[in-house]
């Protein structure tokens, strides 16, 4: 049995009396890779800002290891234009950082050459990387990865997701990434959780996408495989007893406002 | 040379050396509108300085700190939007400490000076306000530099990886503050801002790094404050604005020369 990093306890959390998330049970063993998924609004970066200490839940707690250590990888990074800063220098703000790590972070996710350039010129895939090495050099137990695809082409996003795993392969370490579909990540997951304000369903990736939670989420898996990208259906709705009501609109109907690849 | 006017260089040349790096930190995190609200709240401060007879200085550094502190909680509360905040409190302190002066009969207040500065008015005592205030500030900010600018560059990156932001964020408040204090008998509460903002704004086009930008601003700054005193003994033009106007000259040159700013 693995050790376990974080876990949440029945977690929930208001803003303006309108409930984000509620009831959030979920755990991080050491070398797991566990995927969050859900639609645009769920609750997905809450949860994870929750995890971070950067928001405190309304109700239930959060369970941390004590040698807990998380390496934290932002969605996107903005630095004003004003504040002239290489990617040595971005890297060498980590705390407690040892800056003979430097170079060996970079050379690990592939952008050695990189060192020097400024890091506001970088391009989506780049940023990532310089974000993925910021997070390393942390030394972390648990990545906490938010989108780590965004603004990534297909190609890219797939390097992306192999060097996770590679590292997590490395360091052992447990990884938490925030996704919101789940085509690519699937293969790379042990345990997906999918969330709506609560968690709807999780488990194994085969396990929740033939839930049908996550069908009335994202669709069905396999029912358009030609395209590979499932398009979202952005809410549903709950009866009384918390289980979903179905609005007989099919996948293929949501085909029509796919995500961008 | 005249000894009032190695006083007006000595103090001048202090001030800009700590304005400068203070500056680039407001530049980068976007606080221009919040020190010059800070600024104006400073002749609040000389009034109440006056009313209960305490140090001037002191007076000034106490309220600008005060006032941050309001102005962050304020924020929290998103009642309004920030720069909606911050015009409300600058001109409604401004206004409050042209009031409070007013009310201060047996006290002959030069209340241009404070506005605009008068540099060749600086004292001995201002001397040793400059340079101890000023030696302070620089070793908070040699000391803090790194928690200072990882907060600046992202305080989420920051937070995660264990830097105190709250009190990093308070610190850069009042040392903002204490720069305000010194600097305002040279250049003003009207125009502290700008000895803080343009010399850094100029020395963005020549810098690669955070600690050349810090640098390279300071030697602006005094650069400034040598040409503005120049312009001002040799045409017998106010002082503060002299400076300021030398400042904004060597920031058009600085953005209208040739060679592109420098990036890898």
């Amino acid at each position: 049995m693995s050790q376990r990093l974080v876990s949440f306890d029945k977690i929930g959390i208001d803003f303006d009396s309108r409930v984000l998330l509620d009831n959030i049970d979920m755990t991080i063993d050491a070398g797991e890779i566990v995927t969050l998924i859900g639609p645009n609004g769920s609750g997905k970066s809450t949860l994870i800002r929750i995890l971070l200490g950067l928001q405190e839940p309304t109700r239930g707690k959060v369970v941390r290891d004590k040698g807990l250590r998380i390496g934290y990888m932002p969605q996107k990074l903005h630095i004003d234009p004003t504040l002239p800063l290489t990617v040595k220098h971005f890297l060498a703000l980590v705390r407690h950082v040892d800056k003979k790590n430097i170079l060996p972070t970079l050379e690990k996710v592939g952008i050695a050459h990189l060192l020097n350039a400024q890091v506001q010129v970088l391009s989506g895939g780049e940023t990532q990387r310089v974000l993925l090495a910021r997070a390393l050099l942390n030394n972390p137990n648990l990545l906490v990865l938010d989108e780590p695809v965004q603004g990534v082409d297909v190609n890219g996003q797939v390097e992306l997701y192999n060097l996770i795993e590679g590292i997590r392969n490395e360091l052992h370490c447990g990884v938490l990434m925030v996704s919101h579909d789940l085509h690519l990540v699937m293969a790379k997951t042990d345990t997906v959780v999918c969330i709506n304000q609560h968690v709807c369903c999780s488990g194994s990736p085969q396990h929740v996408t033939g839930h049908p939670a996550y069908q009335a989420l994202f669709g069905i898996p396999g029912a358009d495989e030609s395209i590979a990208i499932y398009a979202h259906q952005h809410d549903h709705v709950h009866n009384e007893q918390g289980s979903i009501l179905s609005d007989d609109d099919d996948a293929h109907s949501h085909c029509s406002h796919q995500e961008k690849s | 040379m005249l000894e009032f006017l190695i006083r007006a260089l000595l103090g001048g040349l202090g001030v800009a050396a700590v304005a400068g790096p203070l500056g680039a930190f407001v530049v980068w995190r976007r606080m221009a509108y919040f020190g010059d609200t800070l600024a104006h709240s400073a002749l609040l401060g000389v009034a109440l300085g006056f009313l209960f007879n305490i140090n001037l200085n002191l007076a000034i550094v106490v309220l600008c700190v005060g006032l941050a502190a309001i102005l962050v909680t304020l924020q929290k509360k998103q009642i309004i939007a920030t720069d909606t905040l911050l015009g409300i409190l600058a001109h409604s302190s401004l206004s409050l400490g042209l009031v409070a002066v007013s009310f201060l009969d047996n006290v002959r207040i030069d209340l241009m000076a404070y506005l605009f500065g008068d540099l060749l008015a600086v004292s001995q005592t201002d001397l040793y306000w400059i340079y101890g205030g000023g030696i302070l500030v620089l070793t908070l900010l040699v000391t803090f530099w790194k928690p200072l600018l990882a907060v600046t560059v992202n305080e989420e990156l920051a937070k995660v990886e264990g830097y105190p932001v709250e009190a990093i964020r308070l610190l850069l408040m009042l040392l903002v503050a204490l720069v305000i204090a010194v600097a305002m008998k040279i250049v003003g509460v009207l125009l502290i801002t700008s000895l803080m903002i343009i010399p850094a704004a100029t020395a963005r086009k020549l810098s690669n790094t955070p600690i050349q930008m810090a640098t390279i601003s300071s030697f602006i700054g005094c650069l400034a404050v040598c040409g503005g005193l120049w312009a001002s003994y040799r045409w017998d033009t106010p002082t503060g604005p002299s400076v300021v106007v030398c400042a904004a000259l060597l920031f058009i040159i600085a953005y209208s020369s040739p060679f592109k700013r420098r990036s890898a």
